[in-house]
């Protein structure tokens, strides 16, 4: 119709093909947004509604400081040490002449460790790691080296460490696996034949080619370190003081004394998330020059 | 050399992942003093609870599967053939659940949808239902857009969609006919591991209050020694299956394409 | 002792001879083509010579040094690969100065060494910018200032031409000829490709099924084809039944020619003579040992060649005239002649 009249010169039309992602859209504003942004005002109210900084001002206590700082190492070291094995592994797989027939059951084991998180996977390093567990009852009974003796604790740092590489290394496999492969030969073969040690190539070429990739799966594994909750839980109770656990307690209980400083600890949660993926996009645009 | 650190990298990353399930399978088994047995596995299955729980955990991963197929195949579907400058938005919503924490998501939940609230979904069991199914499709969102993205991208929707009008069909037809049985490997690797995510899932359920699979394997955890790796050990074959059955869907589809 | 030799190279992979006791001597700033159908093992001769394949034995010297067990990146050899080769994330400039650069070459070398190179392709303005940004024959440019920066002794070209489209390989082919030239770098280069063989080259190795079955001058190969496989693989032929009738005479269609060279096959033999399209004449020339009648089937106008197949003595045989303008090409079904000498027979003995 409004085709017949095109003198008329332009006119508002209503955007009908948006009307197409309308469920969609509803559906992210009540399940996602909306939620997000009930957190985002809430750490910036009053019980009564008012505008305060107060609680945000309140995080800034001994214990919650520290659980933050807890989580975001926690979070760095898994991503850091989950990068870099599942870089290992998925080199050696693609390029360290291994057989063929390894490559896919890997592949198919990464797919499901990664999914293996949460509560069972806190169960199966009890029953390896934990004082009566596989591994700790072995090395004392065989070599007489006692775990506990020597400091180690399933349920501290170090212990959380082991526990989520499980599920970490396997995301950095299934994701890094694709770009090793998309290394084209010519490239190494070209540096070579130029003079280039391996070394050289994969500082030169190989690493900044792959950059991005490594990095976007960085943030992803910090991420997903950051907000886990069942793992840790399941392993050491509601005590161990990281930031989703003390969330976790907050919306059960009010541990805090304060419903929004709930609010505000959980806004601090995006902030660091949303943060950690603003720098990688930052990174990979900067890294990024010579894409399209 | 080369070949040997490759080697080395390989069996001390393997040996890192199987210690663990070996960890729990052995646990899992010496429930009775002395010698192996399967009396963990026997007890955990006359559990009413486990079974309760279960069921629970699996009508839930149907109900967010449907909700996830019928969410995410049209608006794919509708983005790729008619609104491609809609991409960079959906692509950036579906990426949130990976950045958001799912605890402060369901948080907000709680906050939001509370019995004094518009839409008091936490009021009744039903509602609360429906408000943990919702959250799952959330946290499966990422892993079903992409998936079905990918798939109705070796399909040309245009031309499809084109001959099925032509031929009358409409919009319903035309996505329940032709579009969802030709992403339909793409749907059902969604569906895999959406039921994955879901059947393990602890941090919602147990925010919200519901019986569902996980929340119950914290709680057996909590009190019992032999029973949870003989759950670890069931969740991580129904893992396992999950991501078996994906594989399978997947390969199948290939193969029936190389012989079309 | 010639500049680059490689003597009984063999290479198997598995139980697969790929590669079968090829010998080569190359002089010093030589353009040698390795030509042949796919799969005959000449990519495999090339990255041995690179030093990326292992020969299973025989050596290959280079000036004098023995660098069968030296790894690739000691040999000094500059290589171009079909496509794709440049790093992605660096710049034109980066990419040349790649080979300096791991050598520690000082940087205002290296950077004058980039600009001349950049000079040499005609591309002194692109340093700045990425391959994507290139076109694909830009990029084959830039790989071979790349590969050249580092004044290698040997280049060597696997294919550089092909994944380009025709005007572009033609100009291209003449513009590494011409560097090449100026450089006086030996080259070997390996194409599937006649014409680039022919047209480029100082000596054509031809091989075939993992054997050189031919090294020659381009003249030489194409008249004086060492074997059948070489006679039907460079350029067009035309085979007659023909039968021995002396040292040095035959008969083509039961007419008596002399042959240019003796065979060594008894008298009364069968055998296959081979005609190129361009030594069969349309009508009777002077001073033709043969002419027979012809009905003409086919006229394919190529510009400066016609190239006319008639039926002639129960075959069809393919011949080329020259364009004329005052004399237009021959219709289609009208009867003629053919003319054809022995001295242009080409003998093929299995
Ligand atoms: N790494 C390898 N492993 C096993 N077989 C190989 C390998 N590389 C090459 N071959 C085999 O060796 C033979 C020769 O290969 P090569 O690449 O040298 O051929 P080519 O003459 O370069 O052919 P093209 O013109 O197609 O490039 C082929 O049959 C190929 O299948
Ligand atoms: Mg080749």
């Amino acid at each position: 119709m409004a085709d017949d009249r095109p003198a008329q010169g332009p006119r508002f039309r209503w955007p009908v093909e948006w009307l197409g992602i309308l469920p969609f859209a509803v559906f992210a504003v009540l399940f996602l947004i909306l939620p997000t942004m009930k957190i985002v005002v809430g750490a910036f109210q009053t019980p009564e509604g008012g505008f305060t900084f107060q609680n945000i001002i309140e995080l800034n206590t001994d214990s919650i400081r520290s659980a933050y700082w807890t989580s975001i190492k926690l979070s760095f070291v898994t991503a850091l040490l989950g990068c870099a094995v599942g870089f290992a592994m998925a080199a050696a797989v693609v390029f360290g002449g291994l057989p063929k027939g390894i490559r896919s059951p890997l592949l198919t084991f990464s797919g499901v460790a990664s999914n293996f998180a949460g509560v069972p996977l806190a169960f199966a390093f009890i029953a390896t790691l934990g004082p009566v567990g596989l591994v700790t009852v072995w090395l004392r009974t065989e070599f007489g080296i006692n775990l506990r003796a020597m400091g180690f604790n399933l349920l501290s740092f170090w212990g959380l460490v082991i526990t989520y590489l499980f599920f970490q290394i396997p995301l950095m496999i299934l994701i890094i696996t694709p770009a090793l492969d998309g290394l084209k030969r010519e490239w190494r073969e070209a540096a070579a034949v130029l003079g280039a040690t391996g070394v050289q190539y994969w500082r030169m070429v190989a690493l900044p080619i792959l950059f991005p990739s490594i990095l976007g799966t960085f943030a992803l594994l910090f991420a997903n370190a950051f907000g886990a909750v069942a793992t840790a839980f399941a392993l050491t109770g509601p005590q161990l003081n990281i930031v989703p656990i003390k969330l976790f307690a907050q919306i059960r209980g009010d541990v805090l004394g304060n419903p929004n400083l709930g609010y505000a600890l959980a806004f601090g949660m995006i902030v660091i998330t949303a943060a950690a993926n603003f720098l990688y996009i930052w990174l990979r645009v900067r890294s990024e020059r010579w894409l399209k | 050399m080369m070949r040997l650190v490759a080697w080395g990298t390989l069996v001390l990353g393997c040996l890192y992942f199987l210690l663990p399930l070996l960890g729990m399978t052995e646990f899992s088994l010496k429930m009775r003093r002395g010698e192996y047995s399967l009396d963990a596995y026997r007890v955990v299955f006359a559990d009413p609870r486990f079974w309760e729980t279960f069921g629970y955990s699996l009508a839930l991963s149907a109900a967010t599967i449907v909700v996830g197929v019928v969410l995410v195949v049209p608006t794919a579907y509708w983005v790729r053939l008619r609104l491609p400058q809609a991409r960079p938005f959906v692509e950036f919503v579906t990426l949130l659940p990976l950045v958001i924490p799912a605890i402060v998501i369901v948080f907000g939940y709680i906050r939001l949808y509370n019995t004094s609230s518009f839409l008091p979904l936490t009021g009744s069991a039903f509602g609360t239902d429906i408000l943990l199914t919702m959250g799952y499709a959330t946290l499966a969102l990422p892993y079903m857009y992409r998936s079905v993205d990918t798939g109705l991208r070796t399909i040309d929707v245009g031309v499809l969609t084109e001959a099925a009008q032509s031929l009358g069909a409409g919009w319903f037809t035309i996505l329940a006919r032709i579009i969802l049985p030709n992403v339909m490997v793409a749907v059902l690797s969604g569906a895999f591991l959406t039921l994955a995510i879901v059947m393990g899932e602890f941090t919602m359920a147990a925010l919200l209050n519901r019986p569902a699979f996980g929340p119950y394997m914290q709680l057996l955890g909590a009190n019992r020694a032999y029973e949870p790796p003989a759950l670890a050990v069931i969740a991580f074959a129904i893992t396992w299956g999950c991501m078996g059955l994906m594989q399978l869907v997947t390969r199948f589809a290939k193969h029936e394409r190389a012989k079309a | 002792m010639s500049f680059l030799n490689l003597s009984h190279l063999e290479k198997s992979f598995g139980a697969n001879r790929v590669v079968k006791d090829f010998n080569l001597a190359v002089e010093k700033g030589e353009f040698i083509s390795l030509l042949g159908p796919s799969g005959c093992g000449k990519t495999t001769v090339l990255r041995m010579v690179a030093g990326f394949e292992v020969p299973t034995s025989g050596g290959i010297v280079i000036d004098g040094q023995d660098v069968t067990g030296l790894k690739a990146n000691q040999r000094n050899i500059g290589m171009m690969f079909q496509a794709y080769a440049l790093f992605p994330n660096l710049t034109v400039a980066e990419n040349v100065a790649f080979g300096l650069k791991v050598k520690g070459v000082a940087k205002d070398r290296r950077d004058a060494r980039v600009a001349e190179m950049l000079r040499l392709i005609g591309l002194p303005e692109m340093g700045g910018r990425y391959p994507f940004q290139l076109s694909g024959g830009q990029q084959q440019r830039v790989a071979l200032a790349r590969a050249l920066a580092p004044s290698p002794r040997v280049l060597l070209l696997d294919e550089p031409l092909s994944a380009l489209d025709a005007k572009v390989r033609v100009s291209l082919r003449n513009e590494i000829r011409e560097i090449q030239r100026e450089l006086g770098i030996t080259t070997i280069f390996v194409t599937h490709d006649q014409e680039e063989a022919l047209s480029m080259s100082d000596r054509v190795v031809v091989m075939n099924g993992g054997i050189a079955e031919q090294v020659g001058a381009p003249f030489e190969v194409y008249n004086r084809p060492a074997t059948r496989f070489v006679a039907t693989f460079v350029g067009t032929l035309n085979i007659f039944d023909g039968k021995v009738t002396g040292p040095e005479t035959a008969e083509v269609a039961g007419v008596p020619v002399r042959l240019a060279e003796p065979v060594a096959v008894a008298q009364g033999a069968r055998l296959s003579l081979a005609l190129r399209p361009e030594a069969v004449h349309l009508g009777r020339k002077e001073g033709a040992e043969v002419v027979l009648p012809a009905v003409i089937q086919g006229v394919e106008f190529l510009g400066s060649i016609i190239r006319v197949r008639a039926e002639v003595a129960g075959s069809v045989v393919a011949l080329d005239t020259f364009n004329r303008s005052d004399a237009p090409p021959p219709a289609i079904g009208t009867q003629a002649e053919v003319s054809l000498s022995g001295r242009d027979l080409i003998v093929l003995q299995d």
